[in-house]
């Protein structure tokens, strides 16, 4: 930098793998343009996906280094896939770690891949990942194979000897660098694996980091493998893809192109599209096989770990059979898996020995309760450690099964794949053919498989089998994980490993299939139709302690501790008689309270240590449990129903037999259908299914519980937030509500206000006080049924005299309970049986509090909060959305203070946070705000971090109903639907996959896509500065990368350039002074846009950043300095989104935010990882206008590339 | 318990007018919450001071950080960090532009230095505007001046166009770049009484008709620089008064009415007005003051007494005598007019483009 002047001499260097390319210096500006020719980049084959590009400015300086301006990382995975972004062209922010961001640089990359034939590839190009845990809108699901996961570890930069002498900056960087080496590499093997179970894609895919300090860095990755064909596709692509195997494909789409990475600042645009054409077969077949390779999969040889696990869920295995066929009977739906069970059981042993991880818990945890044990499913407890939350997914338990919800399971194989239907996966058929629950899967699968998988294929279904399985089951389910993920996402390497290991046995012997596994899924919206039942939340946590690992660089340690809670996992889900576990931790089971008592009891046996200690130190820990509840009561059925069980009600049948409930629970008979039993309460981690009746609105119950800290160890804060919904039967209006979350410490209803009823237990001396309490929650109640517009056609009073043994309005209580073992004892949970509500006061002290927590102040009119995807009982939503993030830190000053004291601060706390995004949020009133998801962590002794994304989105008064048709809201539903109705209809012809979809109407679009009109407008560039100077720089960069083997040459590229330019924003000099020129980009953590239609993924944004400032008081503080970065965050997903042509991002998260600081110091620290997937909407009003334009830009870019 | 760290970032940014101009006009935080709790907005929403104050604190940040976008308003449409919609952008730059009449007229024609923003608490003090505003109004002087400065083309266009201000407002930008140029004094005593506007007004003159863009509308030149051909030829006008003759018959006009009975001074302006005999009597003291202002427009130090000047000799005599603004305005249309029927002058351009300003100045000035 010229001194005098404050101008840089500017160069850049791109770098991608080994190589390097530079510019020249442009001397003396602030507003450098290079117009570089295209930097060429030959990459080998795994370097293709694990390689960010890197881009750095730099200063030149003649006598001294030269200094760094910033840097750009770009991921090239969108440009892998055929059907996402063809080529990134835009103006990006240059960031550094130390002054954020400094500028933008305007850069065009384009990548040609040409087919790698090879077998033995180590990449998966083509593989489509969706953080999105519902079927992406444009989609439709051919098949779902199950749950994926991945583990990567790796010496933490930031620990290595080397941090001692270089440069803050420098170890940010290599942080950085390493993290988006890790995600690529992650990726990919996730990619391997998916495509290795034949699917083309990865749904509700959640990337989560460990930062375990001196033992190193983990990423881990989870999602649902699933074949994904486009609606609107022509029939025509449809079919090539299916009947490629992957090889073929790969053979097929030898188009290699180099691709090109171009940074390009002014106009000169040279820039191209890049089209990266992997092709990678999506072979629609191989799913089907692999489908039912899948099922027997199970792990014969795994690392015996505890023995007690096994042994328990051995145990739980057999009960939990029996409990199935039980609940078959009732329901009348056969559930596949219990016809295994007996192979199952004796295989089953040995393989559990293997899994024996199944707790979570962590070892010391012995499974040893029966059935009971497995509700435990701490859902309540909250404490799942880590941020992660521990949704509950419900699944339902029979989908395999039969009951309508079986549709659903067949739809996944049947439809791309026809053969594989047929002959591949036992228990597709025999849920079709018998659906009287005849099949066991187990048995008759494997030889099916044999005989239809090459042995390769085998191979991967084995491995996967379990899940796989499960994921037939719980297809639907799976929703729930993505949320979870924190710590348990990650799945086990081990698994896998295992997994192949065992394929070797398994193929040799089917007979060993197991039945036993239930599904996990990442999903949290499925088709209508695939769930059975609900059964309620299930979750699991341990606790380990890094110092005794021994290879810290060895992933199988860590693999086999996540192994070991999904393991855990699936005992729970298994007590609960479901097949399915949706997301890692959770899975569905109807009982909710039950699973919440466990839990807290699971807390107790494992207190110590929660699960945190994957995400952090060991000591350490922190839990934050967001889970989901869906309460529903009773669906309304018409008292005639016959076996059909309504689609309304049908979810919430229990799945267990009600002789052996799991936990306190109590039973009555389904309002809807008065067939079945029903729980008072469910709990799940998914969205509402679609068909269910719901009456009312819903609201958002929170829970809260803080205690202080065992030990040695710090407080741990936890927090729940629930969603209930109340469903009241429509029909029968009966309404039960039951919904109440008391809690001992804490739980409490939130502002919305829910019902509650509280009752003493028998303790005296309180009753005055307890009646007046009483007294103002009756009012509460009824206000708050006014408020929620839930009419009840029918008193409650009645119900109790109706002949259905009812339950009356019962509140139930879960504790949630901390995790410090000292307080453990104190609540029992078990008043959950009790009649009528419960509120359990034990405490003396607690009175004053508990009576505060329960009259929570009500939030002002017009707002409604849920942290599902929607609030039901709105539909009419408005084009008016809002996303933000908001991050509190609070200092606790005075340690002494009691439970009850904790407790009432954190609740307060959480609720002038609300209060505060109320007020902010007043503008859009009447509004709801979306997704609430608090995250809260402790990051040292006496400080609790809160932080909050959301969106708040608002929506007409009128009544949903009248004004549906105009809602967006509706106009999702309605998509769904007919997404749903395509897959069953798909189900039943058996894969007629052509056959046209009448919703796919946008027919071109979805195929095209690559620069709608969205594409960000030119922008004019003037210089953003920084403090020191503004900085902007325009580089013309032209990179090149050629997969390893393609033989092309880059001369033509140029030609291509036309395009390019034109959509490359102007830089310079015709300066509109007015109206904004930067493209605006929408964000949401929903994964749809209310009012518009997403006619594209562009693939998925993974991105993680690191700030650091070693001036925090001139920057405005801590919060100065992090309102600063997340807004950088923000501005940097955005402009990435632009640079592929989005103009939204939609399933956007905040996965990780570590904030550090030393204020002696004036120094601070901040890690922040976000995810989503970056989309190209259209306004449903435009559609028309604009669907055509997509196309024809698509043609374009088509056309560029292919000149090239 | 302690909040360490509040934030709350939306993709959208969110920004309450109402605090954004709390925030313009230097309050602190706790005094902004003060103003917002009296003015009913807890109320309004249910909110608590903690809320108000969580919010207040956010938004000021968000200012903050907004604020050396704002120093380059046209940044702001380009800029990532905040996706800002254009009416809010609007918004924004318009209000942070935004300036105090009475704070203006504080600083109208100081050269916008160091020394003059050393001296802004006085200001501050004897205005009422906080410290803290009259920087930023001061500082967006500076800085529109500085960029102005030496641009080719129209004056006000140029503001307009790099600072994305509405009309009115570049206008008035425009008056205090070139008043702050041309170091017109304006805080004397007698000037007092005139507004920001009325200077606004003249500016506005004089700009348009005496700087080298007003005749030439080629981009070549600048606004800001009074013409200086121009100037010197306004020497040539001394000949009104310094030759007896033509003073003597462009007086005489006044009351010949033979000669030249339309254009004639006085011819015109007899039984038009209550006071043509102090118009007639003043007449050559009003003429020669109005020439000499002309003819010693070609020093910078009697350009900076241009207004002052105006009043003294023009102004104060006339409202000594009680002239009304209309009298005022025959006064000068005739005494304009009139000077082109002399026949040894010939310096009609010269005239037309002097008086042209000088009337309409002096009418706009006109006033208690």
């Amino acid at each position: 930098m010229d001194r005098a002047s404050d101008l840089t001499d500017a160069f850049v260097e791109v770098k991608f793998g080994n190589t390097t390319f530079k510019t020249d210096v442009y001397p003396k500006s602030l507003n450098p343009q290079w117009n570089s020719e295209w930097f060429k980049f030959e990459v080998d084959d795994e370097d293709l996906q694990d390689e960010p590009l890197q881009i750095t400015v730099l200063d030149h300086d003649t006598y001294s280094a030269n200094d760094a301006i910033g840097k750009v990382y770009i991921d090239i995975d969108p440009l892998l896939c055929s059907e996402a972004a063809t080529v990134i062209s835009g103006w990006l922010p240059i960031y550094d770690t130390i002054h954020g961001i400094r500028g933008e640089i305007n850069v065009l990359v384009k990548v040609d891949l040409f087919n790698d034939l090879n077998r033995f590839r180590q990449s998966s190009c083509g593989v489509k990942f969706f953080c999105t845990t519902s079927i992406p809108r444009c989609y439709r699901a051919v098949m779902v194979h199950g749950f994926v996961e991945e583990l990567v570890v790796n010496e933490d930069p930031e620990y290595q000897w080397i941090d001692r002498i270089r440069t803050p900056r420098a170890s940010n960087e290599a942080r950085q660098r390493l993290i988006f080496l890790m995600s690529g590499e992650l990726q990919r093997k996730i990619g391997l694996k998916v495509l290795e179970m034949g699917g083309n894609a990865v749904v509700g895919y959640l990337q989560c980091f460990d930062l375990e300090g001196e033992s190193g860095l983990v990423v881990r990755a989870i999602g649902t493998a699933c074949t994904l064909e486009k609606i609107s596709t022509l029939p025509a692509t449809a079919t090539h893809p299916s009947n490629s195997s992957p090889s073929k494909d790969m053979k097929d789409s030898p188009q290699a192109a180099p691709s090109t990475l171009g940074c390009r600042s002014t106009h000169s645009s040279p820039v191209h599209s890049a089209s990266s054409r992997l092709s990678q077969g999506f072979s629609v077949s191989v799913p089907t096989l692999l489908f039912a390779g899948m099922k027997p999969r199970h792990r014969s040889s795994e690392a015996p770990r505890a023995r007690q696990c096994r042994q328990s869920l051995f145990l739980l295995l057999h009960t939990y059979k029996h409990t199935h066929i039980l609940r078959h009977t009732h329901t009348g739906t056969v559930l596949m898996y219990d016809p295994v069970s007996p192979c199952v059981l004796m295989e089953c042993v040995p393989p559990c020995s293997d899994r024996p991880g199944f707790g979570e818990e962590a070892p010391g945890v012995p499974l040893s309760s029966g059935p009971p044990t497995p509700l435990r499913a701490q859902t309540f407890s909250s404490f799942s450690p880590s941020k992660s939350y521990s949704r509950q997914s419900s699944s339902s338990d029979t989908e395999l099964s039969l009951t309508p919800k079986t549709v659903g399971i067949f739809l996944c194989p049947s439809s791309p794949a026809l053969e594989s239907e047929s002959s591949p996966l036992p228990s597709a058929h025999l849920p079709r053919h018998l659906r009287s629950g005849m099949a066991s899967r187990s048995t008759t699968p494997p030889p099916l498989h044999v005989s239809q998988s090459d042995s390769a294929m085998l191979r991967k279904s084995v491995s996967f089998s379990e899940e796989l399985l499960l994921a037939v089951s719980g297809m639907g389910s799976g929703g729930s994980a993505g949320k979870e993920a924190g710590p348990l996402k990650a799945l086990l390497r081990q698994q896998t490993q295992s997994a192949l290991e065992q394929r070797g046995v398994s193929s040799s012997s089917e007979a060993f299939v197991r039945t036993g596994e239930y599904p996990f899924f990442t999903l949290t919206a499925f088709p209508p139709g695939f769930l059975l039942h609900v059964g309620g939340v299930v979750s699991a946590r341990s606790v380990k302690l890094l110092d005794r690992i021994h290879n810290p660089d060895e992933p199988e340690t860590r693999d086999a501790w996540w192994e070991e809670i999904r393991q855990e996992i699936k005992s729970h889900a298994k007590a609960l008689g479901c097949h399915a576990v949706v997301g890692e931790e959770v899975c569905i089971l109807s009982a909710s309270g039950t699973a919440a008592i466990l839990s807290s009891r699971f807390m107790q046996d494992a207190p110590l240590e929660t699960e945190h200690r994957l995400s952090r130190q060991p000591l350490c820990v922190f839990s934050t449990g967001s889970e989901r509840v869906e309460g529903d009561m009773g669906s309304s059925a018409s008292l005639g129903f016959e076996e059909v069980v309504s689609p309304g009600c049908g979810f919430c049948h229990i799945p267990y037999d009600e002789l052996n409930i799991p936990f306190p629970a109590q039973l009555t008979y389904c309002y809807c259908c008065r067939r079945y039993k029903v729980p008072d309460v469910l709990f799940t981690t998914i969205d509402l299914p679609n068909e269910a009746n719901v009456t009312g609105k819903g609201c958002l119950i929170q829970a809260r519980v803080r205690t202080p800290h065992t030990a040695d160890e710090q407080t741990k804060a936890t927090r729940h937030e629930r969603f209930v919904w109340s469903s009241y039967p429509n029909q029968c209006g009966r309404d039960h509500a039951a919904r109440t979350s008391g809690v001992y410490l804490t739980a409490l209803p939130s502002p919305g206000g829910i019902q509650i009823a509280g009752k003493t237990p028998s303790d005296i001396t309180y009753e005055q006080h307890i009646s007046n309490m009483q007294k103002k929650i009756n009012d509460t109640i009824a206000k708050n049924k006014e408020l929620y517009e839930i009419n009840p056609p029918e008193v409650v009073e009645e119900i109790i005299g109706s002949p259905i043994p009812e339950p009356r309005q019962r509140s139930r209580l879960f504790r949630s309970h901390s995790e410090s073992s000292d307080e453990v004892s104190e609540l029992d949970l078990s008043h959950g049986k009790k009649d009528a509500f419960v509120l359990e006061i034990d405490d003396t002290d607690a009175v004053e509090d508990i009576h505060a927590l329960l009259t929570d102040s009500p939030t002002p009119a017009g707002f409604y909060s849920c942290n599902t995807e929607i609030m039901p009982g709105i539909q009419n939503w408005t084009s008016a959305i809002q996303m933000f993030t908001s991050v509190r830190v609070f200092r606790l000053n005075n340690v002494n203070l009691t439970n009850q004291g904790l407790n009432k601060i954190f609740t307060d706390l959480c609720e002038n946070l609300l209060k505060s995004l109320y007020f902010k949020l007043r503008s859009m009133v009447p509004c709801c705000l979306c997704h609430l998801n608090f995250t809260v962590a402790i990051p040292e002794d006496e400080l609790i971090q809160v932080a909050v994304t959301a969106v708040a989105m608002s929506f007409d008064k009128e009544q949903p109903l009248e004004n549906g048709k105009q809602s967006g809201e509706k106009t999702l539903i309605k998509a769904i639907t007919e997404n749903d109705e395509q897959l069953q209809f798909n189900l039943e012809l058996n894969a007629e996959t052509s056959s046209p979809n009448p919703l796919s109407s946008p027919k071109g679009l979805s195929e095209v896509g690559s620069h709608p009109s969205a594409r960000a407008p030119s922008v004019d560039y003037s210089s953003f500065a920084d403090r020191c100077s503004s900085w902007i720089e325009q580089l013309k960069l032209k990179a090149h990368t050629i997969r390893r083997g393609s033989v092309k040459t880059t001369s033509s590229l140029e030609k291509a350039s036309p395009l390019p330019e034109g959509r490359s924003r102007s830089l310079r000099s015709n300066r509109s002074y007015s109206g904004s020129s930067v493209a605006v980009v929408k964000m949401t953590p929903l994964s749809f846009i209310p009012g518009a239609k997403i006619i594209k993924y562009l693939g998925i944004i993974n991105m993680f950043f690191i700030r650091e400032t070693t001036s925090l008081r001139e920057e405005g503080g801590v919060s100065g300095f992090l309102h600063t970065f997340i807004a950088e965050v923000f501005a940097m997903v955005r402009a990435h989104v632009a640079a592929l042509g989005g103009n939204a991002v939609v399933s956007y998260s905040m996965k990780e935010c570590v904030f550090m600081e030393n204020p002696n110091k004036n120094q601070a620290q901040c890690l922040i990882n976000v995810s989503g997937d970056a989309v190209i909407f259209v306004r449903e009003s435009e559609l028309e206008s604009t669907s055509v334009q997509p196309q024809s830009a698509t043609t374009q870019t088509s056309n560029g590339g292919e000149g090239t | 318990m302690s909040v360490e760290l509040d934030v709350f970032v939306g993709n959208t940014t969110i920004m309450d007018k109402e605090v954004y101009q709390l925030w313009l006009n230097g309050y602190t935080v706790n005094d902004a919450v003060k103003v917002r709790i009296d003015g009913g907005v807890m109320e309004e929403c249910e909110a608590s001071a903690e809320v108000l104050l969580s919010d207040t604190m956010d938004q000021y940040r968000t200012f903050q950080m907004c604020e050396r976008l704002l120093h380059h308003p046209a940044k702001l449409a380009n800029q990532l960090l905040f996706q800002i919609p254009p009416d809010r952008q609007a918004m924004l730059i318009e209000r942070y532009y935004a300036f105090d009449d009475s704070f203006v007229r504080e600083v109208l024609g100081k050269k916008l230095s160091k020394g003059t923003k050393k001296d802004l608490d006085d200001v501050s003090t004897k205005t009422g505007i906080t410290l803290k505003s009259c920087r930023r109004q001061f500082d967006n002087f500076k800085r529109v001046f500085k960029v102005v400065e030496e641009l080719k083309g129209p004056l006000v266009e140029n503001i307009r166009q790099h600072f994305l201000l509405p009309d009115q407002l570049a206008r008035d930008y425009a008056a205090i770049v070139f008043f702050a140029n041309n170091r017109f004094e304006t805080g004397k005593k007698k000037l007092q009484y005139l507004t920001f506007q009325d200077f606004a007004f003249c500016a506005g003159q004089l700009i348009n008709n005496w700087t080298v863009g007003a005749v030439d509308n080629m981009m070549e030149d600048m606004d800001v620089d009074l013409d200086k051909e121009f100037l010197q030829d306004l020497k040539d006008l001394k000949i009104l008064i310094t030759d007896k003759d033509l003073l003597d018959q462009h007086k005489s006009h006044l009351n010949n009415e033979t000669s030249h009975p339309l254009s004639l001074v006085c011819t015109a302006l007899r039984g038009k007005t209550n006071v043509f005999n102090e118009m007639e009597a003043n007449f050559k003291n009003l003429s020669r003051g109005l020439v000499n202002i002309a003819a010693k427009l070609i020093n910078a130090k009697d350009v900076r007494d241009f207004f002052i000047d105006l009043v003294e000799k023009f102004i104060e005599p006339c409202r000594s005598d009680k002239w009304t603004s209309i009298d005022v305005n025959l006064y000068l249309t005739h005494y304009t007019n009139s000077a082109h029927i002399l026949d040894t002058f010939k310096h009609h351009a010269v005239w037309t483009r002097y008086m042209g300003v000088i009337k309409s100045c002096i009418l706009r000035m006109y006033h208690d």
